[in-house]
């Protein structure tokens, strides 16, 4: 949308999403992103250098609860959900090398 | 007992009362329902029969033992975002396979409180990521009014469930229009209450900052009833509102006078391609609430244009990092990898379904770094100008008269190949959600080729009381809620 906006490669946003995309899903969601992107640019027509962002449209501020301890969730229930579990903790690929 | 199945809340929670019928003997006959459509209809995911007569035994219980809650033994079909322990929650997405949820929603807690019986989940766009229900990974659901039409999108399991009379009443959410559009499509009544109404805790988030989630009914009274049983603060969901809620449900009385209130039509909600028949049935209405003493007025919404292009930058922003949870390590499908970053990319590609990938790309994409303030920071912006357009509008007037949709419910298939296609069919819903306030669907019409048409009723921030006053009114003065499909 600014000016030195070359468009968006599917491919490498892709990878920040962590999401691997076939070729053929490149190919198509380029072209329909693209096509989504043209059309939120109709959004340069307004002057906002004076409006405030909003974030959440009925704002609440500063909430606080009670520091106390309450009822956790079932730890068998939580590790029964893993896809690879063992000893009550939740089984990964190795990440560093020896 | 025939026929329970075809009955409203209300009905029922009186015969409830006088002992005329049992929770089971309504758990029965609208699991006979579902027996005779649901194999046209498609709209659940997951039916647990004992489970649910099981529930309806012991809400008779309950009532014996003296409780007379309005919801007590009125069976409610599920949202498949919603998490009820000990049953899975796919949010229609073969990401979520073999998941069970571990704990309750808030709104299942105060449903189970209730005593409202839990009967299935219903099935909805993967993440309630589309307006067709036609994205979805586990399911397919038709328009009960017409099998080869959508029942509309993302709580078309809600919406098609409640048409057939497979449920009595429904949970859904609404991100962008996802209760009332569905509920427009099957000629139901749909509410989005305002933002911090409702808890989320338990709600798969898709985007925070515009979920919402409500009922579809078959009349606007249901609603009411069902929303006394949902609404209000939840120390589990820190953007729900601390604030005393009314009792809507009984609020609603035989009286449909609108003496006194005003009305206003912005003229932008009649967009330029909205369908003919449409626009009479929304005027019509509009005509018809005049005849009930209300006044009408114009009133201009003049940045509800831009709503589609700031709602698909804030809501895919926000499902990037909501959805970034799935990823194959904790709960769900997981496919496995050299390390993390290779499991991660393969879980996700093949767990998400396109829709679902389009819009995590988008939403990383416009958050990135060099693009933040240009589509972001823009869009928060503009979000403000829609916000303040409802604000003014409401200075004016009490309620305000949309129709929900552009064109009633369309054939599957229709719009598929064309995401943004899809994506402009939300035009009329998606102002509200970014604005915060509430508003409902109630049916106002139908098609010539026989598909329901729906009247938009908005009300400023918290004011559900007069927006439910005013659906009420109009829907108890026309006969168009009475309708009923034939499934075939």
């Amino acid at each position: 949308m600014s000016e030195e906006n070359t468009g968006m490669d599917v491919g490498y946003v892709a990878k920040l999403a962590c999401i691997d995309l076939t070729e053929e899903e490149k190919t198509q969601f380029q072209g329909q992103l693209d096509q989504v992107l043209h059309y939120v640019e109709q959004l340069n027509e307004l002057d906002v250098s004076d409006v405030e962002p909003t974030a959440h449209a009925i704002p609440v501020f500063n909430v606080f609860r009670k520091d106390e301890i309450g009822t956790s969730l079932n730890h068998q229930d939580v590790i029964d959900n893993a896809p690879s579990a063992a000893d009550g903790h939740v089984r990964v690929p190795k990440i560093i090398d020896q | 007992m025939a026929d329970l199945h075809k009955l409203t809340i209300s009905e029922l929670s009186e015969k409830l009362a006088t002992g005329e019928c049992s929770s089971v003997d309504i758990v029965t006959d609208v699991l006979s329902s579902i027996d005779a459509n649901d194999g046209k209809v498609g709209a659940y995911l997951t039916l647990n029969r004992e489970d649910a007569l099981a529930q309806a035994k012991a809400a008779d219980e309950r009532r014996a033992a003296g409780e007379n809650l309005p919801m007590l033994g009125i069976p409610v079909a599920i949202k498949d975002l919603l998490n009820v322990k000990g049953q899975p929650c796919t949010c229609s997405s073969k990401i979520l396979e073999g998941y069970t949820a571990p704990y309750d929603a808030t709104v299942i807690a105060k449903l189970r409180e209730a005593g409202a019986i839990l009967l299935g989940r219903v099935n909805m766009d993967e993440f309630a990521m589309g307006s067709s229900t036609e994205n979805a990974a586990l399911g397919k659901t038709s328009n009960p009014w017409n099998l080869d039409h959508v029942p509309g999108g993302s709580s078309g399991g809600s919406a098609a469930s409640v048409a057939s009379d497979e449920a009595i009443a429904s949970l859904g959410s609404d991100t962008g229009g996802s209760i009332r559009q569905p509920a427009a499509f099957c000629g139901c009544v749909g509410v989005k209450p305002t933002y911090g109404r409702v808890s989320r805790f338990g709600l798969t988030a898709f985007a925070s900052s515009l979920d919402q989630i409500g009922p579809i009914t078959k009349t606007v009274k249901d609603s009411a009833m069902l929303m006394d049983a949902i609404c209000g603060h939840d120390a589990m969901d820190s953007s729900s509102i601390e604030m005393d809620v009314p009792t809507f449900g009984k609020k609603l009385t035989g009286d449909t006078s609108l003496a006194g209130m005003k009305l206003g039509l912005p003229k932008e909600y009649f967009v330029e391609g909205m369908d003919p028949e449409v626009e009479k049935s929304v005027r019509d209405a509009v005509e018809h609430c005049k005849s009930l003493g209300a006044e009408i007025i114009d009133v201009s919404l003049p940045n509800a244009k831009y709503a589609i292009a700031v709602y698909y930058i804030i809501a895919t922003a926000e499902a990037s990092a909501n959805l970034a949870r799935f990823d194959g390590i904790r709960y769900g499908m997981r496919i496995d990898g050299k390390d993390p970053a290779d499991l991660y990319g393969k879980t996700r590609a093949a767990g998400f379904g396109p829709e679902v990938k389009r819009r995590v790309i988008l939403g990383t994409y416009v958050l990135s770094s060099g693009y933040y303030d240009a589509y972001y920071k823009k869009a928060q912006k503009v979000r403000t100008l829609i916000r303040d357009d409802f604000k003014k509008a409401f200075e004016q007037c009490d309620a305000i008269l949309a129709p929900v949709t552009p064109t009633p419910a369309y054939k599957k298939g229709d719009k598929t190949d064309d995401p943004l296609k899809m994506y402009l069919d939300d035009i009329l819903t998606t102002p509200v959600n970014l604005a915060g306030n509430c508003a409902l669907s109630v049916p106002c019409g139908f098609a010539s080729n026989g598909m329901p048409i729906g009247l938009q009723i908005i009300g400023d921030d918290f004011q559900e009381e007069t927006m439910l006053k005013v659906g009420h009114a109009y829907e108890q003065t026309t006969e168009w809620h009475t309708r009923k499909p034939e499934i075939s």
